[in-house]
This record gives C-alpha cells, structure tokens and sequence, in this order.
C-alpha cells in the first residue's frame, strides 16, 4: 500500500435523500451476523451491507475509491472490521464530517486515512466525482471546488506513514 | 488551573502533566480482550507479538461474554483459538459460564477507582461508573496493549454536567440515561469526556452508576464519569483519598445542567438510542418480546427489582420475557434468595450469564415486524434482529411483559397479583 500524503480517486458520496448520510453505525458498515470472519481479504464483501441503499456497495466499489459520508460515521461497536472490510475493497480513505470516536483510533491504529471535515455542506461534493486529498493540509477538492477540515494529526500521520500502530512501533 | 478526572487519571499512569488534547502514552492496568475481537488480537500478536507477546500476565485477561457457549462453529473456532493462546502463555480465560467482562472487571475489583482498563467491548467506558477509566477499542489497539501495556490517547475534552432535583419514584438510573440521551443527541458530545453532579448521582447506587454510565457510548462520548460516592467507596472498601476527584478549579471544556426533578420512565423507539419520548406516548404499542440483561442493566439490582415485580404476575399470552444475568455471581445470588423461581413461575426464559440480547443470538433474535422491548443499549436497525426494538427500564421492560404492549411500572401496579 502506497503512503502518499495526497490521494486521488473517485468519491462515493452516502446519502440519506438530500442529506449527507450521518449516523452510520457499525452495524451498518459491518453486521456483527460477519464479525467471526478474521481474514482482512474475506471482509470486503461485507462492507455497507447493511446500510439502506448502499447493500450492493461491495460489488461496485473499485479499488481507488474515496467515501464521503456525514457526522458521526462509525459510531456503535469497537469492531475493527469496519475498517478493515474497506482496506480489503481497496478503498483509499473515509472522509467525513465526524467520526466515532473508537472508529477514529481503528482506522488511524491500521494506518488507514481518514480525514474529518467538519460543517462541509451537503451537495458541494457528487457521487463519482473525481477528487484530491490532500491529508497533509486537510483538503477535499476538485478542480475549483475546496473545503478544508482537520489536517491529519501528528500521531495519525506518524501511524500512517509507519503502515500501521506495531510497524510504527517497531520504529520507536 | 486544575484537572479534571480524566486528566488526573491520565497523569497519573503517563508520568505526564496531562491536558485535554495532548497525545499521551497510557499504562494499562487491566488489558483484555472479549470472544468478538478476540481471535483478531491473538492473530496480531502471533503476526507481530514476537517472542514475548505479554507485557504481564497479571493484567492481562480474555472475557468471553458475547457468544455463550458459541452458537456457530466461527464463534467456536475463534473461542477455542483464544485458549489454546491463553494457555501457551498462560493467561486467565473467564470463559463462557462468566457473564459480561466489564462488570467481571467491577465485580472482582480488578477496576477500583483511578485504574484504567482497555478491550474489545465497546461498552468499557462502564468504568466511569466508578471513577476510573476504560475504553473500547479494535483489535490492533488491543494487541499492542497486550504486548507493550500501554496505548496512546489524545486526552479528551471534559463535559461537566449537573442533573438537578430528583427523578420521580419509580423512574430508574436507565430513564435518567434516556434523559442524557434526549438533551444530548448521539453526537453533541462527540469524543468528550463527561462528568456528572448533583444530588441523583450523590446518591446513585453501584448499580445505578453501572446503568448510568454504559449509555455513555451512545451519547457518543469518550466516557461518563461519576465521582465516587460514598455507595461506590463502600463496595470497593477504599476511602475518598484513595480515589479520583476533579479539583474545584479544574477546566471544562462545557457546562451543561439537565433538569431531571420529577421526571417520569423513558423510553427510546427505534431506530436510535437518542429517539426518546415518555413511556405514556406509546402505550398503544403490542409487545411480542421483552429481553431483561446486558452490560446496561443486568446487574443484581436489576434482576431483583424485575423478580419482585414479577412475583405473582404472569406475562402476557404470546410474549417472549428473555431474562439474561449479567455474570456468574450475579446468577448465583438470585438463585440462593429464590428470585429466579419467581421469574421463572411468571413465563420467563432465564440463560446463562452473558451479553444476552445484543450479540447474534445468545438468547434468540427478532423477526421482521417483531416488537421487543429491551433493556439493552442500542436498538439500531438490525442490531437484534429484524425486528423493531425499544429501550428502557427494568420497570418498563417488566410492565410490558406482562400487559402485552408498551406500559410503566405505574400501569403494572393495578395489575393484581
């Protein structure tokens, strides 16, 4: 896995009707019906599968993709696999306006990014677009089109950088 | 300036001056692991443990409490490949007769106010109910606390928040949660820490804490911390000096009071925590089940209190009542004062000590249209089934059991018995 600090990629953009899709628990992400499953390759294909309108998310993600989703994304559980299952579709990073507070630490613990972009407006962004982010700085854009959040944490951007919490430890 | 409890716990186990949002490496005293993530965190340390995967097997600890005895052969794959590592390394397995890890980690005092204690168990932050602290986290986090003792954490930003006046009789340490929940939101107190004042929690039992303080991961918070009060000083035998308390000048990041005198039994539709109305506004709705247990009310207190409604009572035709204790010790006590025969003798299903409803399957799911009222935590779409669940209190839970739809404890009092 490559550790750039700027990725590009395709967005998918959650929605609940007109609404940035907010309160997306594990449950949704990962149903804990999967949570016996320890192989990271195997998880993919249970990724979203339980959240309203996305249940077929797994066969059209690619790999590259960028999720865009609303507040508290994550929330619920402290299951690692919903994290991993993107990892295992390729998916590149999470963005979000917020995110569960145990999912933050998974994600940034297995050196996935994720990046938190607080009070961004519903439609700024489309399903598909193409987009840059950069996690350096904490920006989403395309092309004219920016909004700027939370740049990545020194221990996140460390954890990051290091493939993961026990290769950054290795580097201690 | 001074420090609030969760900058003095973390102080105390970093060697650090601790503020909210420094990052800080914090020491473990009890690391553990449940049979969800378990499996996970045994195959990150056979990956990247070494040879020496435990800091120090006195802290170290697996709790087997979502699946018991495992249902599927996966669950029991995973639990046996947790013991076949518990033993080469000798570590303490409390397997599937034990009941629900966290309260283990109260109940045998291994948690006494001031320690810290992580897991797989999103619900850990339950150790705010006595002053300490402890979170729930993925299986990465977990292994590197099993093999180094520590892991980081970005000192969170402290809530305080003063319940005024008294709930009214009959309204439960749940209903006072609901109320958290129903001010707050699941996401207005996103990632802080919160602690609680006022006469209620002066006086909460140890239970009531318990209660209290395992909604905290659905108000969306780090942890809810209540300051150890006399009740909770007395069951660990400790005095006030030995445990954790805010200094008077200690920095809150907001100050919030939440008016709970007088309030009547809540309770939360589906399909989120936070979905919180009076009891009274539902009472037109048909119960098909009721599930009494979890981490948030499974407690001796609770399971007492839904025996002696129960007593002389039967539960309404066609209803489900699933009775699940939270540990081993708690069972074992209802079953020496005769409780159980009371909760038995009214219709109800009793299991072995666990998690009960809220993992797949210990005691049953819901179906598709299916009612149940739950004194569980979450009721998230499809996190017990297909069905439709509502949360509340034991008294609540009880009620509806035996009227067949949604009613208070007010309403069982004219049921004869």
């Amino acid at each position: 896995m490559t550790r750039d600090m700027i990725l590009r990629g395709r967005l998918w953009v959650l929605k609940s009707g007109e609404n940035l899709f907010s309160d997306i628990d594990t449950d949704m992400i990962y149903h804990n019906a999967h949570l016996a499953v320890t192989e990271i390759e195997k998880m993919g294909q249970f990724a979203l599968g339980n959240l309203d309108g996305y249940k077929d998310f797994a066969v059209k993600a690619q790999p590259g993709d960028i999720i865009l989703t609303g507040d508290n994304f994550g929330s619920g559980s402290s299951r690692q696999h919903a994290v991993d299952c993107f990892a295992a579709l390729g998916v590149q990073a999470v963005i979000a306006r917020s995110f569960g507070a145990i999912y933050k630490r998974n994600a940034i613990n297995s050196g996935f990014p994720i990046m938190e972009l607080p009070g961004l407006p519903d439609n700024l962004f489309e399903q598909f677009d193409e987009v840059e982010l950069d996690l350096e700085k904490g920006v989403l854009s395309k092309g004219e089109k920016s909004f700027n959040g939370n740049p990545m944490s020194k221990v996140a951007r460390d954890i990051y950088l290091a493939g993961g919490l026990f290769q950054y430890a290795e580097q201690m | 300036m001074g420090r609030t409890i969760v900058e003095k716990i973390m102080s105390s186990h970093s060697g650090d001056d601790c503020r909210a949002g420094d990052v800080a490496w914090i020491e473990i005293d009890n690391r553990t692991a449940r049979d969800f993530a378990g499996a996970s965190v045994v195959g990150n340390l056979e990956k990247y443990g070494g040879d020496s995967p435990i800091d120090d097997k006195q802290k170290t600890f697996f709790t087997f409490d979502c699946n018991v005895p495992a249902n599927t052969i996966p669950y029991a794959n995973n639990q046996h490949r947790i013991r076949l590592f518990a033993r080469k390394y000798d570590l303490k397995v409390f397997d599937v007769d034990a009941g629900i890890g966290s309260h283990i980690v109260i109940e045998d005092k291994f948690g006494k106010p001031g320690t810290t204690t992580v897991g797989t168990d999103s619900h850990l932050n339950i150790m705010g109910s006595v002053g300490a602290f402890g979170q729930g986290m993925g299986d990465v986090d977990i292994a590197y606390a099993f093999k180094t003792g520590n892991v980081w954490f970005e000192v969170p930003h402290t809530v305080k928040v003063t319940l005024e006046g008294i709930p009214a009789q009959g309204t439960e340490a749940k209903d006072v949660a609901l109320a958290m929940l129903r001010r707050f939101n699941n996401h207005e107190l996103l990632g802080k820490a919160v602690e609680f004042y006022g006469p209620w929690v002066e006086k909460a039992t140890i239970e009531d804490c318990i209660t209290f303080s395992s909604l905290a991961t659905e108000m969306g918070a780090i942890i809810g911390m209540i300051p150890p009060n006399d009740n909770v000083l007395g069951f660990f035998d400790i005095s006030r000096e030995e445990a954790v308390y805010a200094d008077s000048d200690a920095e809150y990041s907001e100050e919030y009071i939440l008016d709970i005198n007088g309030l009547e039994p809540l309770i939360a539709a589906p399909p989120s925590p936070s979905n919180v109305s009076p009891v009274s506004e539902h009472s037109d709705v048909k119960v098909d089940g009721v599930f009494i247990g979890s981490c948030t009310n499974g407690t001796y207190q609770d399971l007492k209190y839904a025996a002696e409604l129960l007593k002389g009572r039967k539960v309404a035709p066609g209803v489900m009542l699933k009775v699940v204790p939270a540990t081993r010790e708690t069972w074992s006590r209802l079953l020496d004062e005769g409780l159980l025969k009371d909760i038995f003798n009214a219709g109800g299903i009793i299991s072995n000590a666990g998690c009960g409803g809220c993992a797949s399957g210990q005691i049953g799911m819901t179906g598709e249209k299916e009612i149940q009222v739950s004194t569980s935590n979450r009721n998230f779409k499809g996190k017990q089934g297909r069905g439709n669940t509502y949360l509340a209190g034991i008294g609540t839970a009880v009620a509806s059991a035996v009227l067949g739809r949604i009613a208070s404890v007010h309403e069982l009092k004219e049921v004869r018995t």
